[in-house]
């Protein structure tokens, strides 16, 4: 059985999603998402030396020199902070950008003896590795896979054993330390699964586009999610997606602009799809995503429209003032704030919840109205008191303090209301509170 | 022979052809420190990295678009023009998506730097399949290529580099407040997120200055290094943003001139390579926050701290026993120190003079040591009492209290003590039994 090429790249692309998956969503909850950034900029010295001792493209000493150039990086970065006080994030920056240099300057010197592109390393060659192949109990498989398959399976293995102490460490490190679990060595574990991944990662498909797959899948997963185990699931999916949809849009949209024929490089696009699904997450997530929080903010504020309505009308009531609609709507645009597009909204959900309704050219409670009122006013007037006594808000700012706090008061916050002001019958201003 | 003299002809100006390109990069090291203290300051090093990367998409859709207008896509102006715009539109997203996700900073850089960059590649693969895509030299974008870089083009780097400087240095006040006083900025009408952005506007000038000679992965530590390593030498801000350009200045200086000699090296990684240096040797011997000072001063306060440590377990152990002398294993058990330790503090003790040894483990204090003794003794009292007094510190706890404290004790604060505490210059008794402290 043989995979045909794309089949085999997108394959690639998918292992590369799952292996970066695990150690990605734990740098992103950790805050060191730019690690991985900073490290698949450092292996690259130690990319070289294995070339230069090797002499070879495969083997295991390019991945050896790369592991423990990151490991060093890692360890430098640590070290710069700590001594030298530098801030972190100019500390990573420092160490990787020497190191790069360091690579690449390498490279340069040695580029009449070993064939090594550093484009190789920046930007991979996803497209030339199904040529490459080695046997595998008779099958042919391109060699890339195997390394890829290997990282996959330790990340795994180490989270599922150790992932009491990654969770521990990473959200509560004092707690980490008080149960005895050594929170540096976590950290350098962390690091070591990361710059192996990324090692694995690079020749295929190269080591910023790694960053990409690190760190986008895993953020787009917590807007999704917040638990653990179903963040590092939705991460594997979503990069895999990332994965295969990225390489048919590198075979695909070139073709839109310059006509049929022309593709471009599907690590690249891989990277894009990668941030885009982040961007569709940032926008379309239930709960989190920009449009669930603007009509949950829209709802919201219609809610609060209509609560202030039904104040107003329960105190011209309780005044004796005849509700007239024209005096009402003046009002609710001048005391209550609500806009002339919300106006019709909110009068007609008043008419249609059958809170009030308009007769004779006034408005008037329903009883079902007057009750959820009275709750309202009353929930106010016993925040007034209570701020009164307890704060030193000054009178005359406590209405606003309660107009606010009354609109998320339940009937078990207004019974402990109640209790706390010792079920006082006036509010400070002198006014009656309705009795529940 | 003959590299040595052209070695020094590059370095100090002498060859007219590299002269040009070595002052625009020194240049622009100045304005890159200078700018970076900002940056580094405001804890935004990495924002310059993300933006870096995410010019490379500008940088080759400016050549498409140009190529589609029939320009020919070389000029270099209008690459940079797609660069400065990829890099303002990645350094507002950053902080816009971290608003409306609520996710960190480093993931949100991560996200851009990434998907920016595969964008870049993606784009660049297109570009290399036009024609003369492969001549436009775009690859040189993202490792540079200082020796290449033409009179003009080192002319218009250093001319943008000194005129980035000069609003560096006109809005430095306002920056200067952005780095260690946002509320007190804000408080005073100074728009947080508008100098934010200037900042930021200043780092992407830089960057996309620096693409031709150091390359997108590089440039950041033209920003970083230089001020990294100027703040081991002063903590004065002016003079730590005057260091960082200084720094940068002859960072780039030397490297551009090494690359110039040897045209074959990667010009951003001398440069970058000669910065590390200068920052290695920062961290090591800089005056204020090197690692050298850090340990003198560290083993100083162990020295003085060992020897008042000495002279108040000495005294207390004569209280107690009554006699003019102490043992050496007496006070050994009065503190959690090793014999060694102990035995080498003694040994320095008796060098000055203040300590006299008589002998089979017995020590005896001279009149300089003993007067030295009755004032250390009396600050760790005076100390126990004020804190038993006014911070309601139980008499069993206060002598660890006392302990951290009293070495820092200067004369004036003891003099405050004594008026706080209503006290005479006669040493008051301990007020907790002395001995084993735990």
């Amino acid at each position: 059985m043989t995979f045909d090429y794309d089949g085999w790249i997108i394959l690639i692309g998918v292992l590369v999603a799952i292996a970066c998956a695990i150690p990605g969503t734990w740098l992103v909850v950790r805050g060191m998402g730019m690690m991985g950034d900073a490290i698949s900029h450092a292996v690259l010295p130690g990319i070289a030396l294995g070339f230069l001792i090797s002499g070879t493209r495969d083997g295991g000493w390019m991945f050896a020199g790369a592991a423990v150039a990151g490991i060093i990086a890692a360890v430098l970065t640590q070290v710069v902070h700590r001594w030298g006080r530098v801030e972190r994030g100019a500390a990573m920056g420092l160490v990787f950008t020497s190191f790069f240099s360091l690579g690449l300057l390498l490279i340069v010197q040695t580029a009449d003896t070993v064939d090594l592109d550093p484009n190789c390393v920046l930007y991979g060659a996803i497209e030339l590795a199904p040529l490459d192949v080695v046997g595998l109990w008779g099958i042919e498989v391109p060699r890339i896979v195997i390394p890829l398959v290997i990282v996959g399976l330790i990340n795994a293995v180490v989270v599922v054993v150790l992932y009491k102490e990654l969770l521990i460490s990473s959200f509560d490190p004092g707690l980490s330390a008080s149960q005895g679990f050594n929170t540096k060595w976590i950290h350098y574990g962390v690091m070591v699964l990361t710059a192996a991944t990324c090692v694995a990662c690079f020749e295929a498909v190269g080591s910023i586009i790694t960053v990409a797959l690190l760190v986008a899948p895993p953020a787009t997963a917590l807007l999704l999610s917040r638990r653990m185990v179903s963040v590092m699931t939705l991460a594997v999916v979503i990069g895999s997606a990332a994965a295969v949809l990225g390489h048919f849009s590198a075979i695909t949209v070139p073709g839109w602009f310059l006509g049929s024929g022309v593709d471009t490089s599907s690590a690249g696009m891989m990277a894009v799809l990668a941030g885009l699904l982040f961007l569709a997450g940032v926008v379309f997530a239930p709960e989190r995503g920009i449009i669930f929080r603007r009509l949950a903010a829209r709802k919201d504020a219609k809610r609060v429209a209509v609560e202030d309505a039904l104040g107003l009308l329960f105190r011209l009531e309780e005044r004796g003032v005849r509700a007239d609609l024209h005096a009402v709507e003046g009002l609710l645009r001048s005391d209550v704030r609500i806009g002339p597009s919300q106006m019709s909204v909110v009068l007609a959900r008043l008419r249609r919840r059958a809170l009030a309704e308009s007769s004779d050219g006034e408005w008037k409670l329903t009883d079902k109205g007057r009750s959820e009122a009275g709750g309202l006013v009353r929930a106010h007037r016993l925040w007034e008191t209570y701020l009164a006594g307890r704060s030193s808000i000054p009178t005359s700012h406590l209405h606003e303090a309660a107009e606010r706090l009354e609109h998320v008061t339940d009937q078990a916050m207004a019974e402990a209301l109640g209790k706390e002001v010792e079920h006082a019958e006036r509010d400070p201003h002198g006014r009656s509170i309705p009795p529940a | 022979m003959l590299a040595t003299i052209n070695f020094f002809d590059v370095l100090f100006l002498g060859e007219w052809n590299t002269r040009v390109v070595v002052l625009g990069a020194a240049m622009l090291g100045l304005a890159g420190g200078v700018v970076g203290t900002f940056l580094v300051l405001r804890k935004r090093a990495l924002l310059g990295d993300t933006v870096s990367h995410a010019m490379l998409p500008g940088v080759v859709g400016a050549f498409l678009v140009m190529q589609a207008m029939g320009g020919g896509g070389k000029s270099l102006l209008g690459l940079f023009v797609g660069a400065a715009l990829a890099g303002i539109l990645a350094a507002w997203a950053v902080p816009a998506l971290r608003r409306s996700t609520g996710l960190k900073d480093d993931a949100i850089m991560g996200v851009v730097l990434g998907s920016g960059f595969g964008l870049g590649i993606a784009m660049l693969g297109i570009a290399q399949g036009l024609p003369g895509g492969n001549q436009a030299g775009l690859e040189s974008f993202i490792y540079g290529r200082t020796a290449s870089m033409i009179q003009a083009d080192a002319i218009a780097i250093g001319v943008t580099a000194a005129a980035t400087l000069l609003i560096a240095i006109i809005f430095a006040k306002e920056f200067r407040l952005l780095c260690f006083d946002e509320s007190f900025g804000r408080a005073i009408g100074r728009r947080e997120g508008l100098l934010d952005l200037g900042l930021m506007f200043l780092a992407v000038v830089i960057t996309v200055v620096g693409l031709q000679a150091v390359g997108l992965i590089l440039v950041i530590a033209l920003l970083i290094i230089p001020a990294a390593s100027a703040r081991f030498w002063t903590d004065s801000f002016t003079s730590m943003a005057a260091l960082a350009g200084g720094i940068g200045a002859v960072g780039c200086w030397i490297g551009a001139s090494i690359s110039a000699l040897a045209p074959k090296l990667p010009a951003g990684s001398i440069i970058v390579l000669t910065l590390a240096l200068m920052f290695i040797v920062s961290m090591v011997c800089g005056v204020k926050r090197g690692a050298v000072r850090r340990v003198v001063r560290a083993a100083r306060l162990k020295v003085r701290t060992g020897r008042q440590h000495l002279l108040r377990a000495a005294a207390e152990s004569m209280e107690l026993s009554g006699e003019d002398y102490w043992t050496f294993d007496n006070v050994l058990q009065a503190r959690g120190w090793s014999p060694r330790n102990l035995r080498s503090i003694h040994h320095r003790a008796a060098r000055s003079g203040e300590v006299v040894p008589i002998g089979s483990g017995r020590y005896r204090f001279s009149d300089c040591g003993y007067e030295a003794s009755e004032q250390v003794l009396r600050n760790h009292r005076l100390w126990e009492l004020f804190l038993i007094r006014h911070a309601d510190i139980a008499a069993s706890h206060v002598d660890r209290d006392a302990d951290l404290v009293e070495h820092v004790l200067g004369a004036d604060l003891v003099a405050e003590l004594e008026q706080a505490l209503e006290r005479g210059d006669e040493t008051p008794s301990s007020p907790h039994p002395i001995g084993h402290t735990l």
